[in-house]
């Protein structure tokens, strides 16, 4: 059984249907890239697999359960560009927002709290930097404590909304190899991302996404173009397809 | 008039009026100091504006009945933030817009009703820009009460309502009820609004919650130290303020908030860090060549 798993989604949006009939597993150690065009519905089923979004149809299993959130282990990491990047905090206080909701009213952040705060903060290289305003931190070094904030639930499902966008080439290698390392030690990672070539290069697994998933398989058993073009809506002279042929 | 001086007025038995003010002016400040780092921080200013001018109606209401100004104005001023709140979640529209709306409908809903009122335009005045004459001893109480509660709320609450400044999409994700975070918050600013409406007044009194927030966040870095700042700030230019308006006779609300106004001023140009003549002492620019 997979710790992550999406049955028959359908996710309808002011009377429009985004996702239809989306079948999505992802294991323990797996980091899955899902790539799709824009609006092809990647943020969504995200948000869907959190329950931000009221599904239609089918249901998102964690553990083999209903996902409630506090209650399962998901960890969510969204696009930068939703943080409020000039709020005086520091790194190892933005990270602790990660466990609000396991913190309820009443309880200020405890020992084990902060031990989870300290680990996650280890964790992603930023440990020198914890007492740091976010405010004066690079892209990069950004996206590193979004993902601390996320893993400070100690989640074993990560999700990834983006994490490359606007970062330079050597960041995202960085951040690719960061990736890589927390599925493997025993996470389920699932990562919405523009960058092809890197998600073929790293990811252990593709999943194609246009309102429905196109295809599904490890990056070697995608290298017959007809899924591509069928996500991508392009013809056969692509440049896309020409890059995969490369590759 | 020396400070002496004014110790001697505040102690006075014919002047209770003057510690009473005082006071209520402290705490004001202090509590608006607090409350308006979330103000500051999420760029609320406007919905703080809007809140200030809805408690209106509540104020003329609670006047012409003769009833508790506290309570009528928390209870408008709570009914127009639900209000905003709710008509927000429309997308067609932006909240400012629903803001701009509500808040002038209610601000001239109390006009017309404080018109009814007999000796109407002395009132409207004392309203509009404070007053420090003429508060009962209970309303005193009520705003001691109040405050300390709403501090206790802010306590309890303050983790909550950073995770939701911060970035929304991970709040809701988190499991935080987002939509009823907004409405404590707008609650909170509401009540630290009518408790300090009657010496500040209407219009003045969002200066108590801005400014002391804005010049707190010019001179740190460190949340913590923000929200301690904030409400020193607030509370010693209360004082100052008083003093000032005293020894002067010039109109009370008006006095703190250029005190306020001042220390901002002065916070924008000397801030350790980022004060406009401080990084122009550390780092001579071009207009300023080394010579030598």
């Amino acid at each position: 059984m997979s710790v992550l798993e999406v049955r028959g989604v359908t996710v309808g949006l002011g009377g429009r249907t985004v996702l239809r009939d989306i079948d999505l597993a992802v294991d323990l150690g797996e980091l899955t890239g899902l790539i799709g065009p824009n609006g092809a519905g990647k943020t969504t089923l995200l948000r869907s697999i959190l329950g931000l979004v009221r599904v239609a149809a089918g249901q998102v299993l964690v553990d083999g359960r209903p996902i409630r959130p506090r209650r399962s282990p998901v960890g969510y990491v969204p696009q930068r560009h939703e943080f409020a990047w000039d709020f005086p905090i520091s790194v190892e206080n933005a990270v602790m927002t990660g466990r609000s909701g396991l913190l309820g009213l009443f309880r200020r952040p405890g020992v084990a709290d902060w031990r989870a705060v300290g680990e996650s903060i280890e964790r992603v290289g930023m440990g020198e930097l914890a007492r740091r305003p976010v405010g004066e931190l690079s892209g990069g070094q950004r996206q590193r404590v979004l993902v601390a904030r996320a893993l400070a639930l100690q989640p074993r499902v990560l999700l990834l909304d983006e994490p490359f966008t606007g970062l330079d080439l050597p960041t995202q290698e960085l951040l690719t190899g960061l990736f890589l390392e927390l599925a493997r030690e025993g996470r389920a990672v699932l990562m919405t991302t523009h960058d092809l070539v890197g998600a073929l290069d790293t990811c252990t697994r593709i999943a194609l996404l246009n309102r429905t998933i196109v295809a599904d398989a490890p990056p070697s058993e995608l290298l017959d173009p007809e899924p591509w073009m069928r996500a991508f809506g392009v013809s056969e002279t692509s440049p896309l397809l020409k890059i995969l042929k490369v590759m | 008039m020396s400070i002496a001086e004014f110790l001697a007025d505040l102690t006075n038995p014919d002047l209770a009026f003057l510690p009473k003010a005082l006071l209520i002016a402290v705490m004001s400040s202090v509590v608006c100091g607090v409350v308006g780092c979330y103000v500051v921080l999420r760029g609320m200013a406007f919905i703080g504006d809007a809140v200030a001018h809805a408690v209106f109606p509540g104020l003329a209401v609670a006047f012409v009945l003769q009833g508790s100004l506290v309570v009528g104005g928390a209870v408008a001023g709570v009914l127009t933030a639900v209000l905003v709140a709710v008509f927000a979640q429309n997308r067609r529209l932006k909240e400012d817009s629903v803001i701009g709306v509500f808040y002038v409908a209610s601000f001239a809903l109390g006009i017309v009703i404080i018109s009814q009122a007999p000796g109407y335009a002395g009132s409207l005045q004392q309203f509009l820009f404070g007053s420090i004459t003429g508060i009962p001893d209970e309303d005193l109480y009520t705003a001691a009460i109040t405050g300390v509660l709403l501090l206790g709320a802010v306590l309890l609450l303050h983790q909550q309502f950073v995770t939701v400044s911060l970035d929304r999409e991970l709040a809701r994700a988190v499991g935080l009820r987002v939509f009823w975070l907004d409405i404590a918050l707008y609650v909170l600013v509401t009540v630290a609004i009518v408790i300090s409406v009657q010496t500040i007044g209407n219009i003045l009194v969002l200066a108590l919650l801005v400014t002391p927030a804005a010049a707190a966040r010019l001179l740190t870095d460190r949340l913590g130290a923000m929200m301690l700042l904030a409400p020193a700030i607030g509370g010693s230019g209360a004082v100052v303020g008083l003093y000032l308006s005293w020894s002067y006779d010039l109109p009370v609300g008006g006095t703190i908030v250029l005190v306020l106004a001042t220390v901002f001023l002065l916070a924008w140009l000397f801030a350790p860090c980022h004060g406009l003549v401080t990084k122009h002492w550390r780092r001579p620019g071009i207009e300023a060549p080394a010579t030598g």
